[in-house]
């Protein structure tokens, strides 16, 4: 790198991580630490044949465990170690205090109570429902499905329910963007029906004409990210819409994107019925590695009779004490005495969870935007946009398509996305999403976030740049500075080894 | 600097000052932010939401507030979701900002830690299960069992359509199967069972070459051990039917492992372990035998090898998942429950294999403990059903049992209300002493 640009050099990264090694492997297993094999048979209050023979498990002591969960901590990469730009995945920074007001004492509560011993509960989810609806321009939301994915089967199902209940199941089509989440396509398919992919245009975004030719009588819903997963506005929007209800269909809103939104459009003033809300995306929840997350669902009033049940709403003899500030918007109150219930839509679809969803994420998310108010909430847009622009503008990587907002897709060319990914890790930054959206050739999908300062964005420009000019054999060779060196993953598909019992010889 | 006492006049957490917001915009040569924004005027939003910024410390006060409406009860509920005690060490080292700010495993060699905590979740199922593959998570159990029937629809050898669950499934449960299979040609129905478990002879009724998947649970909804798990198993075989059976990590540590009992799949709440009361937050266990490896739903952790020829954790058969398969993906599930399941793996090692069984042992006898003493208050008949239970039961109450079911609450102790004379007690996590009062209460209520 020694023929680099000196500016830039001088803002990488050196980055090693944390590494354990242990006759030839790294950080022991549990079970190479402790098998201990008990014995149940005669110990057991049951008769033989209902109880097993044994159970063999780890066992360790406390301080043997808080060292294992530490050593394996610190050979994870977080929000909290670096920026995080993957794309798509609205990785931004998880304030801390969310955490502690989960851990409230009154969080933990058991969801067969009855109503009424859990007012603040009920409180907080229709507090939350109501902020959703506020920020999405939706008329009502139902809290229950788990994951943004849950979310989408959720207004699949709202939508063959209210097509149903319309004298209209002959609809069996729901289409999808080519360049679309690839669970817009799977939660359309495990509803049942047909998915018809919709190319883009040469701008990257909807095809008007093909949409055109897609829509007909069969089309139940045409699912939507916006902006799209280039991060483009899709501009004709209304006509869109227009499109899609002129024949009877129904206009799904995919919420990965709304943190590109936040105070400058809603998805229910764009022409949208029904949405999602990715609760860990846009309203920061942690990603604990994978999950929990939370995939609220958002509608226009026709559709509320189909939500999930039950739902949660004021109860109609309830009365409310004065608000507590002198200026009487209630949102400022602190947990009033309105009396909340739990009640079911009329026509509902059911159940998608087997109680209220992810209640602890819920209660994160809605103390960020409580937190963060009209002001921080159109602020985290207006950042987030502005870092993706200057990342952008500071790359050597050409971005093919523009103007984007909150993400964009950069392409690495002639050389291997994946490639270039894994030579990121080695400058202390988490690479962006690579390969996809296809659309863009060696795609480096990035969203950097309203979180990142100019300084941090600057090192991360530095780390792109810094791959950018070294040779496709360092870049093959990636990464060297990680726990693990890089891992073959036929093998691993090859012969399939998922539990320690596998590599017993 | 926006300190947590103060409001924010924008995000908080976006550390931009207006020299480095300034300079951003120079260099990409725009005026303003909202320049950048490519939005139509006619559907620009300039209203506001109403939503007040607070401090951090005034938004910590406000949740106190709103969660301070719930009552302080002693909870002896359960039926699928239970308040075992969490030990600390799980919240501290789950809550370490690595494991809570990091996501999906996708740059493997980064994230060699998290894959390694997944890889020992699954490995605890398949001990506990006897099946070879586990998951490393659904949803929660309701999800999970609606996976299942979508695997049994991929998987299944016959024509048939019919999915048999026990009359006694609760009823969300239900609901979220019937959702799950309301994109295929499957049906959900019942079969009867006999005094709170399977009846051998009612069932053998109730199936026939039409069912592709049978499924029982094991301890039931009404805290019963199954003893007939072996009849419905050889039926479910007799019919190439998949059978299905739905536990936890905590009964699995006691109870006769469903591979001896012919389960093809195990599917229930692992959040049993590593969550407190969560009101229904969970984690979907979802175990299987080998032969479904290929349509198995969610994420899977293998060992592979990297550059160096040292042992090393991958996420692993992606191809069966939807960011690649698409439409023809095995599951749409994306985001899961991975940060729980790292809690209830820790908390499994917390308890090791002792501790397990221990906790498994004392959830039956503790259950026959405070029947027995329930049984001995005038009016009230526990348990109800002749049978084994772990952990919770249905009394018998003389007086409607919502009036009791009230009473109750008024002394400060929430049961289940299951029928109009019935009411379910767990006594999952609730201490000795608490049991005690609980005992006193119930009788000063049916006095």
């Amino acid at each position: 790198m020694s023929d680099g640009d000196p500016v830039a050099d001088a803002r990488q990264v050196r980055y090693d991580q944390a590494r354990y090694v242990d006759d030839g492997q790294y950080e022991p297993l549990l079970s190479e630490k402790d098998r201990t094999r008990v014995e149940i048979g005669d110990e057991s209050p049951l008769p033989d044949d209902l109880t097993r023979d044994e159970l063999e498990l780890p066992a360790l002591s406390e301080p043997e465990l808080a060292r294992h969960y530490t050593r394996l901590s610190q050979m994870i990469y977080g929000i909290d170690s670096g920026p995080y730009p993957l794309g798509s995945c609205t990785m931004k920074y998880n304030p801390k205090f969310t955490e502690d007001v989960a851990a409230l004492p009154g969080a933990s509560v058991h969801p067969d109570r009855s109503a009424a011993s859990v007012q603040g509960t009920l409180e907080l989810l229709s507090r939350l429902q109501d902020y959703l609806g506020r920020i999405g321009g939706m008329d009502a939301v139902t809290l229950q499905p788990p994951a943004g994915a849950a979310g989408e089967f959720v207004g699949i199902r709202v939508a063959a329910a209210y097509h149903e209940h319309n004298g209209e199941d002959h609809r069996d089509e729901v289409i999808v963007p080519e360049s679309a989440h690839g669970t817009n396509f799977a939660s359309a398919a495990l509803g049942g029906y047909d998915v018809v992919s919709l190319p883009s245009d040469d701008e990257g975004r909807v095809d008007l004409e093909a949409l055109d030719a897609a829509l007909s009588e069969h089309t139940a819903a045409l699912m939507l990210t916006n902006p799209n997963t280039l991060g483009l506005f899709e501009r004709d929007i209304e006509e869109i819409a227009d499109m899609v209800h002129d024949v009877g269909g129904l206009l799904y809103y995919d919420g990965a994107n709304l943190n590109a939104l936040l105070g400058r459009a809603r998805p229910g003033d764009m022409g949208f019925d029904v949405m999602h809300y990715n609760v860990h995306k846009t309203f920061a929840t942690p990603h604990g590695g994978g999950g929990p997350g939370a995939g609220p669902v958002g509608v226009v009033d026709e559709l509320a009779p189909f939500l999930p049940a039950p739902r949660v709403r004021a109860a109609e003899d309830g009365t409310r004490a004065e608000d507590r500030n002198s200026d009487g918007d209630s949102d400022s109150a602190g947990a009033g005495e309105q009396r909340y219930e739990l009640f079911d839509p009329e026509h509902t679809i059911g159940k998608v969870h087997g109680f209220q969803g992810n209640w602890l994420v819920l209660v994160k998310a809605f103390a960020y935007i409580a937190r963060l108010g009209d002001e921080g909430l159109a602020d985290a847009s207006a950042k987030a946009v502005l870092n993706a622009n200057y990342l952008a503008s500071q790359i050597e990587f050409g971005v093919p398509y523009g103007p984007f907002h909150h993400e964009f897709v950069a392409s690495a060319g002639e050389r291997d996305a994946a490639d270039v990914a894994k030579r990121m890790l080695d400058y202390g930054v988490h690479p962006p999403t690579t390969k996809w959206p296809e659309i863009v050739p060696e795609a480096l999908m990035t969203e950097p976030t309203e979180v990142e300062s100019k300084d941090t964005l600057d090192r991360l420009a530095a780390a792109f740049n810094a791959v950018a000019r070294e040779d496709d054999e360092t870049l093959a060779d990636a990464p060297e500075r990680t726990t693990a060196r890089r891992i073959d993953q036929t093998s691993a598909a090859r012969s399939p080894r998922l539990s320690w019992h596998e590599l017993d010889d | 600097m926006n300190g947590a006492e103060t409001r924010a006049s924008g995000s908080p957490y976006a550390p931009h000052t207006a020299d480095e917001r300034d300079a951003m915009l120079e260099a990409v040569e725009a005026d303003s932010i909202a320049e950048l924004f490519d939005i139509p005027d006619a559907i620009r939003f300039t209203d506001e939401f109403g939503i007040d910024a607070r401090s951090e410390r005034e938004t910590r006060r406000l949740v106190r507030s709103i969660l301070g409406r719930n009552e302080n009860l002693t909870e002896l509920l359960g039926r699928g979701h239970y308040g075992y005690y969490v030990p600390s060490l799980v919240d501290h080292l789950a809550d370490r900002s690595e494991f809570l700010t990091s996501y999906t495993q996708y740059q493997p060699e980064i994230s060699q830690g998290f894959l390694q905590a997944l890889f020992e979740y699954q490995s605890l199922l398949v001990e506990l299960t006897g099946l070879e593959i586990a998951n490393c998570s659904m949803y929660d159990a309701a999800t999970a069992l609606g996976e299942a029937a979508t695997l049994a629809d991929r998987v299944r050898e016959t024509s048939g359509h019919r999915v048999l669950v026990p009359d006694l499934l609760r009823k969300e449960r239900r609901g979220t199967l019937e959702n799950y299979v309301a994109g295929t040609d499957l049906i959900v129905e019942s079969y009867p069972t006999a005094d709170g478990a399977i009846d051998a002879d009612e069932l053998a009724a109730a199936v026939d070459e039409d069912v592709v998947m049978l499924y029982a649970e094991n301890p039931t909804v009404r805290g019963t051990i199954e003893e007939r798990l072996d009849a419905a198993s050889e039926l479910a075989t007799d019919a190439d039917a998949l059978f299905v059976l739905g536990s936890d990590p905590v009964a699995l540590s006691l109870l006769q492992r469903p591979a001896d009992a012919g389960a093809d799949v195990v599917i229930g709440d692992a959040s049993v372990l590593g969550l407190p009361t969560s009101y229904g937050m969970g984690l979907g266990l979802f175990a299987c035998r080998e032969d479904y490896l290929r349509q198995v739903p969610g994420r899977l952790v293998g060992v592979s090898e990297d550059a160096t020829d040292r042992r090393a954790f991958t996420l692993t058969l992606q191809t069966r998942e939807q960011h690649i398969r698409r439409e023809r993906a095995t599951s749409n599930i994306c985001t899961n429950q991975a940060w729980v399941a790292l809690r209830t793996a820790m908390h499994a090692a917390a308890l090791g294999p002792d501790g397990l069984v221990d906790l498994a042992k004392r959830g039956v006898t503790r259950a026959e403990t405070l029947a027995e003493r329930l049984d001995d208050l005038v009016g009230v008949t526990a348990p109800v059903h002749d049978r084994h239970h772990i952990r919770e039961f249905v009394a018998h109450v003389d007086q409607p049992a919502p009036a009791i079911a009230e009473d109750l609450e008024r002394r400060g102790f929430a049961v289940h209300v299951v029928g109009e004379h019935e009411v379910q007690c767990c006594v999952a996590g609730v201490p000795d002493t608490e049991l005690d009062a609980f005992v006193a209460a119930f009788s000063e209520v049916v006095r």
